[in-house]
């Protein structure tokens, strides 16, 4: 097991009092695995994975919880110690390929600075190793290419970049959020085909943070599911996609527009995301769930585990 | 073909920079002036220190036979009310206003820069701090602090220039924290956290870099009304000591003469427009040449 995440609780501190962004999460990856992360805006999964890389901002504190990465906790390791695991050990990639990217220095240059921050390579072999680097992420002339600034870049070229970055390290954990959601559709799929490549080619595991199930679908092979800070439901991507089980889950498959289906208006979720403050100690969807009992409204459900997947629900109903 | 390909983007890099300012021919007359004067400064420091006198006239030499000569051959710019020769100590003046002018400009920009990067950067009590001492150097006017700076340390150019530094910190300080507050919101500093940047390595290799191009500019006028500060204190007595020439102490001792003597004004008066004109112009080629998205390619 790569990385297992237990219990994790992220807090932040605003003028309201504390907030919990995250809250007893717990999922872990294996070597090689790709595990998508899926929730709507503000459901906590980019602030699990900047708890995961310890970037959290400076009113943000994991309140509880570990973060097992090979074994050792992340939550107990000096910022020194964490320096050399960023970037080494894990790497991570961002939604926006317009901004990650310093737009000062050539995009050669960048690369060549991550090369050169962590391995002892020399400045040719660094050279050399970029070279192999951009050729292996798909960036036809790649010696010409080094020599240009982000501005001269297309998106799907600065996320290609952004990946050669991230790999070249040879990190064992992938983090990318939402890589793809600043994309056009077509470049989507070769950047998910190219993490899929990545994965296949250096064995590594990926943490994949996206609102959009069609990526999922795509690429991961596991799935959790997030409302609210919590993980509602977690399983194999056929299971959750095919046969999801949370009402939750069930609810945001039903709206995803379909080819075969005529149906004039597209199904909605009743009701709306409570605001982070307001979510209630009992199951926070439970105030729009069609299912909803009483016994929803008395504290928090615990998991029930079906075979291979887990799902936060008192009234479990397997729908095909 | 990779050690080629390493090669050809380290000279294009500064290539492309240089090729940016030959395109603004504003830009590059005024670092050609820039370099005379640099020159002028130099040369005439160095003879000043061997003694040789390469100058035809001694610039601090006083001849009354000679007072009001107006602009001729043998006087280009005539001479002054003490019947010194204008030009001459418009050159030696050089030296004076440029080091004067680049020096507080450093120590306001260097100290100032760093400041305002830490606090915009870890933000918090630290920013507080250095924030709030920076509103109370600016509460008062800062010719008038000046004074009060060189007062307590007492006269000499090198004071004035520690004065008009430390007066100016506030202003560098300001522009670099707001540059800083927003260059770090961008997504290129969580990704060289990603990678496993120190947090000083961040502020100098990726932010610093990006918030150059206000800050140049800010220097490029800073170095101007550092000249001018000078001049004001040179005229209060506070700093360059007569009879040592200064461009901004010349046009202070000869403005009772502007409408029977007007050259004893203009020429060091035109020599200060220039020089900072040629700053503010250089300064404006530099913000563009290193910023790579409005280059010219």
């Amino acid at each position: 097991m790569l990385l297992d995440v237990q219990h994790l609780t992220t807090e932040f501190k605003t003028r309201h009092g504390p907030i919990q962004a995250v809250r007893d999460v717990s999922f872990c990856i294996e070597k090689g695995e790709i595990l998508a992360l899926v929730g709507e805006s503000g459901s906590g999964k980019s602030v699990t994975s900047l708890s995961i890389m310890g970037l959290l901002s400076s009113n943000g504190r994991v309140s509880n919880g570990k973060i097992m990465f090979n074994g050792e906790d992340l939550l107990t390791k000096s910022d020194h110690a964490l320096r050399k695991i960023r970037g080494n050990n894990i790497s991570m990639i961002f939604q926006e390929p317009m901004t990650s990217l310093n737009p000062i220095f050539t995009v050669g240059d960048q690369i060549l600075e991550s090369i050169r921050l962590h391995t002892k390579l020399t400045k040719k072999e660094a050279q050399e190793k970029m070279l192999h680097l951009l050729d292996l992420v798909g960036i036809p002339n790649p010696a010409k290419r080094v020599k240009d600034y982000p501005h001269q870049l297309s998106g799907g070229m600065r996320q290609r970049i952004m990946i050669a970055i991230a790999m070249s390290c040879e990190p064992q954990l992938l983090i990318a959020d939402e890589p793809t959601t600043a994309l056009d559709v077509t470049i989507q799929a070769q950047i998910l085909d190219l993490i899929y490549r990545m994965r296949e080619q250096f064995n590594i595991s990926v943490l994949l943070i996206t609102h959009d199930l069609g990526v999922v679908a795509e690429a991961a092979d596991r799935v959790a599911v997030m409302y609210c800070g919590r993980i509602v439901e977690e399983g194999t991507t056929r299971d959750i996609l095919t046969r999801p089980c949370h009402p939750y889950t069930q609810g945001l498959l039903k709206s995803i527009p379909r080819l075969d289906d005529n149906s004039q208006r597209l199904y909605m979720i009743p009701g709306m995301v409570p605001p982070p403050e307001e979510v209630p100690d009992f199951c926070a969807f439970a105030d729009r769930c069609e299912r909803a009992t009483e016994d929803c409204r008395k504290g928090l459900p615990p998991f029930v585990s079906l075979k291979d997947r887990r799902v936060r629900c008192v009234n479990v109903i397997a729908e095909d | 073909m990779t050690d080629y390909a390493l090669s050809a983007r380290r000279s294009s890099k500064w290539g492309d920079m240089w090729a940016s300012i030959c395109a603004n021919k504003a830009a590059l007359f005024s670092l050609l002036f820039i370099l005379l004067l640099v020159v002028t400064a130099i040369v005439t420091a160095i003879t000043d220190a061997l003694g040789i006198q390469i100058l035809p006239y001694d610039p601090n030499l006083t001849d009354m036979n000679n007072a009001f000569i107006a602009p001729n051959a043998e006087h280009w710019f005539g001479t002054d009310q003490l019947g010194r020769d204008i030009f001459c100590r418009v050159i030696d003046g050089t030296k004076v206003s440029l080091s004067v002018g680049v020096a507080a400009v450093s120590i306001a920009l260097i100290t100032g820069t760093l400041l305002g990067a830490v606090g915009g950067y870890f933000g918090g009590r630290l920013d507080n701090l250095i924030m709030r001492a920076m509103d109370v150097i600016l509460s008062v006017p800062s010719i008038l602090l000046a004074i009060t700076f060189m007062a307590a340390m007492g006269r000499g150019l090198d004071k004035a220039v520690l004065a008009i530094g430390l007066v100016s910190i506030p202003e560098y300080a300001r522009i670099a924290r707001s540059c800083v507050m927003s260059v770090k919101a961008n997504d290129y500093i969580q990704a060289a956290r990603v990678t496993g940047c120190s947090n000083l390595r961040i502020i100098l290799k990726h932010i610093v870099p990006n918030i150059t191009s206000p800050i140049v500019v800010r220097a490029t006028l800073g170095i101007s009304s550092a000249v001018l500060d000078t001049a004001a204190l040179g005229f209060l007595g506070l700093g360059v000591q007569p009879p040592f020439a200064e461009w901004g102490d010349m046009l202070a001792r000869s403005r009772s003469f502007i409408f029977s003597a007007p050259y004893t004004l203009i020429f060091p008066g035109l020599a200060i427009t220039i020089t900072v004109l040629a700053f503010n112009l250089f300064g404006d080629g530099l913000r563009d040449a290193l910023d790579p998205r409005s280059r010219r390619r």
